[in-house]
């Protein structure tokens, strides 16, 4: 159902909701960006619809409300454990419609790769998502060319303009709460077209992964893995087991991210690691996200929201360099035949 | 025949030089920063009253050589939008810099550019100098970023160092030690790991914000406040050059400007009558009078942040000639 509603009349709605529901939207964190001055963008808690930040993308993805960036699972003595507590509260999170695409890869990760992630599952069950939408492509955003731009997989659309606020409700709640405001028909906002346009290889051949292509990329890349944690798709995660110093034989086991292109993702027990080169860290990321990936489950693993190269400190661009790939993969192609 | 007042023509920010008959105008830039359109009214006066060259100071102002004495009213003219622009204080508006001895105060191009800033050191300068010009004591002071110093207030009476004070969110540290590495490889190791997390040496740490230029989560962050160091009683020249040295430790804006203009009071009250040309370095009159002293006057009425630490005896060294 769509409606026209006020700021304030919806902002007495997610103050009921936050009785069942933690209320999670990108803000603006000023002053906490990389350099002084610079404000960082990401997800935390609000209780005001003037506390989300519409007119920017956000740097960090919603992805830490479903998969903290440390998450403890359990704890444990000599002879026995006890899973983490889940979160009283269920989530309702604000997202864009290519992050929408990106909650479906997460899940596939989580959910159906194999046995079921019941920690990734508890957070995920209680969790609402409610619909930014798009007037505009933002700077490196190539969605259209990853057929993310639109999504109508949501909890509820909310659009605000000064008081006013449309709706487009797919959630019992939210319809009952709303009862009595006016209806209207309410068609989430979206882009038609980006400045980047991506284009991806069909396949890359197995001989192109020794390519020199790659080599540009390992004298670049600084191994920092920015480009993974804004990623909403990279659902890499590591294990630290702690015990705790004044007692060393109790302690929990935490779940972190982790990322392809930093040192130790490949370290093995005995101290071997087997992509120590930067290139090749680059190489496995960008097939990830565009080939492996596909040919397992279908669908691309990047869903287009180009906050990898908003943040490359050293101006890597994932997307140029899929097309620069596409380049390479259709004159070796050419020079087969 | 030229009869001249070289006391008043100092006093007014033009040099008395080695050229018989030829002056040169000394322009003020507070931090070092302005605005393009200014460089063609400098232009102008260089080529139409100067020999049409231009000298870049240490302290980051402009020198015109080659102005004829009787010029300076002229020139004085031509300054005055300058001077306007840049907002300098000016005892009489149209007569040029009412004095020359507090310097420049200059400053490293900080948050304007630098990603190791972590403050605005021109608009620092800049209140700086609103605080204590036109004051014609010999006093120099300025303004760096961060530790790297680029600026080399160790060279100065005062220093001012920007520093912040690293926040830790663990909930958003996955543990890659990118800081612990940026600490170790480009500041003073004041990191480590204990059971996966970062613990900061708050005693080694020089608030020089690489651990928050590195870490990929923003689990550092920096302070909503700035700090500074600052550093006292540098100087170069003939019988003890010497690096300045801490005086406080996370300090404030506030606390710093109070300080440096109670240093004035204390110049003016102890200065050696009978130096030549009336001029003498504050750190030679510190060496007089002993630093208790100077620290009695400095820190009259200053309120410091908790977080202040305050360096006392400070000591100097150097090279001593005498
Ligand atoms: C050529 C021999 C082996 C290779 C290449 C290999 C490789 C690996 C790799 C890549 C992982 C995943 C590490 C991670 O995700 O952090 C792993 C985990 C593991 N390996 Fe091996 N492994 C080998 C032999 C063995 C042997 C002989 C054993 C036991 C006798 C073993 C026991 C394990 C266990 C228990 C884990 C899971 C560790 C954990 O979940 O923390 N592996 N191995
Ligand atoms: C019990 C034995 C083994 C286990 C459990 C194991 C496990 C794994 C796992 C979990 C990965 C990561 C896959 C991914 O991230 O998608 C991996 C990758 C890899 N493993 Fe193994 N492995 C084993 C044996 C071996 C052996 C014997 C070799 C080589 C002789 C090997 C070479 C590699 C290489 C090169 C990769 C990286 C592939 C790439 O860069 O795309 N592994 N292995
Ligand atoms: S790879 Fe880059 S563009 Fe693709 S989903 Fe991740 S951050 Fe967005
Ligand atoms: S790109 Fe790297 S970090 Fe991201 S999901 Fe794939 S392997 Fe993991
Ligand atoms: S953000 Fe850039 S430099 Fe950092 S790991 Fe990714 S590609 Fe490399
Ligand atoms: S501010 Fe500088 S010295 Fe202090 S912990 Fe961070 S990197 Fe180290
Ligand atoms: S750089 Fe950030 S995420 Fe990495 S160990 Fe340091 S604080 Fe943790």
């Amino acid at each position: 159902m769509g409606y026209q509603t006020t700021a304030a009349k919806m902002n007495t709605i997610f103050a009921d909701l936050s009785k069942d529901y933690l209320i999670y939207a990108p803000k603006r964190y000023v002053g906490d960006g990389t350099f002084v001055h610079i404000d960082t963008i990401r997800y935390g808690e609000i209780t005001d619809l003037s506390e989300i930040e519409f007119a920017e993308k956000s740097n960090y993805s919603f992805k830490e409300v479903l998969l903290p960036i440390s998450e403890t699972l359990f704890y444990f003595t000599e002879n026995e454990m006890k899973e983490a507590d889940a979160p009283k509260k269920g989530a309702i999170v604000f997202l864009r419609s290519c992050d929408l695409h990106g909650l479906k890869r997460m899940d596939t990760i989580y959910l159906e790769n194999g046995a079921v992630d019941t920690y990734y599952k508890r957070l995920r069950d209680n969790t609402k998502f409610i619909l930014m939408g798009c007037e505009s492509s933002f700077e490196n955003c190539f969605c259209v060319s990853m057929g993310t731009q639109t999504s109508d997989d949501y909890d509820a659309y909310l659009k605000v303009t000064g008081e006013t606020v449309l709706v487009d409700s797919h959630w019992d709640a939210l319809d009952a709460a709303l009862a009595g405001a006016t209806p209207a028909s309410v068609i989430p906002d979206s882009v038609t077209a980006n400045e980047t346009v991506v284009t991806i290889p069909e396949t890359v051949p197995q001989t192109l992964f020794d390519d020199p292509f790659w080599e540009d990329y390992g004298n670049r890349c600084i191994a920092c893995g920015r480009c993974n944690f804004v990623c909403p798709t990279c659902t890499c995660f590591t294990m630290q087991d702690i015990f705790y110093t004044d007692n060393g034989k109790a302690g929990e086991r935490r779940r972190v991210w982790a990322s392809c292109h930093i040192d130790g993702y490949t370290d093995m027990a005995g101290g071997h690691a087997f992509r120590n080169d930067k290139g090749q860290r680059m190489r496995f990321k960008v097939l990830h996200k565009v080939n492996d990936y596909k040919r397992r489950f279908g669908t691309h693993m990047c869903i287009g929201c180009g906050r990898c190269d908003d943040v490359c400190p050293e101006y890597i661009s994932f997307a140029n360099c899929i097309n620069k790939l596409n380049t390479l993969v259709n004159d070796t192609a050419k020079e087969e035949n | 025949m030229l009869d001249l007042n070289t006391k008043k023509i100092k006093k007014n920010a033009y040099r008395i030089t080695k050229v018989r008959g030829e002056t040169a105008s000394r322009i003020r830039v507070p931090g070092g920063l302005l605005t393009a359109e200014l460089l063609p009214l400098i232009q102008n006066i260089a080529q139409t009253y100067g020999n049409g060259k231009i000298h870049l100071t240490t302290r980051q102002g402009f020198e015109i050589p080659g102005i004829k004495y009787g010029d300076i009213d002229t020139v004085n003219a031509l300054l005055q939008p300058i001077i306007e622009k840049l907002e300098i204080n000016q005892e009489i508006p149209g007569k040029g810099y009412t004095s020359a001895g507090t310097r420049n105060v200059s400053a490293c191009i900080g948050s304007n550019v630098c990603p190791f800033a972590t403050y605005n050191t021109t608009n620092f300068a800049k209140r700086m100098e609103k605080e204590i010009f036109p004051n014609d004591l010999h006093f120099k002071v300025a303004f760096t970023g961060c530790a790297n110093d680029c600026i080399k207030t160790r060279m100065h009476d005062f220093g001012i160092i920007g520093m912040t004070e690293p926040q830790y969110e663990k909930e958003r540290c996955m543990g890659c030690q990118a800081c612990v590495k940026a600490c170790k490889k480009k500041s003073v190791d004041a990191l480590s790991v204990e059971n996966y997390r970062i613990v900061r040496n708050t005693e080694k740490c020089v608030g020089c914000g690489e651990c928050v230029i590195n870490c990929p989560t923003r689990a550092w962050t920096r302070s909503p406040e700035t700090y500074y160091r600052l550093v006292i009683m540098g100087r170069t020249g003939k019988r003890n050059p010497r690096l300045a040295e801490d005086f406080l430790v996370w300090a404030t804006e506030d606390a710093i400007i109070k300080i440096v203009k109670n240093t004035y009071s204390f110049v003016t009250n102890y200065i050696d009558r009978d130096a030549p040309g009336g001029k003498e370095h504050i750190g030679y009159i510190i060496d007089r009078t002993g630093f208790e002293e100077f620290k009695k006057w400095a820190m009259d009425g200053v309120e410091l942040d908790s977080r202040t630490i305050v360096k006392n005896p400070v000591y100097w060294s150097g090279i001593h000639y005498v």
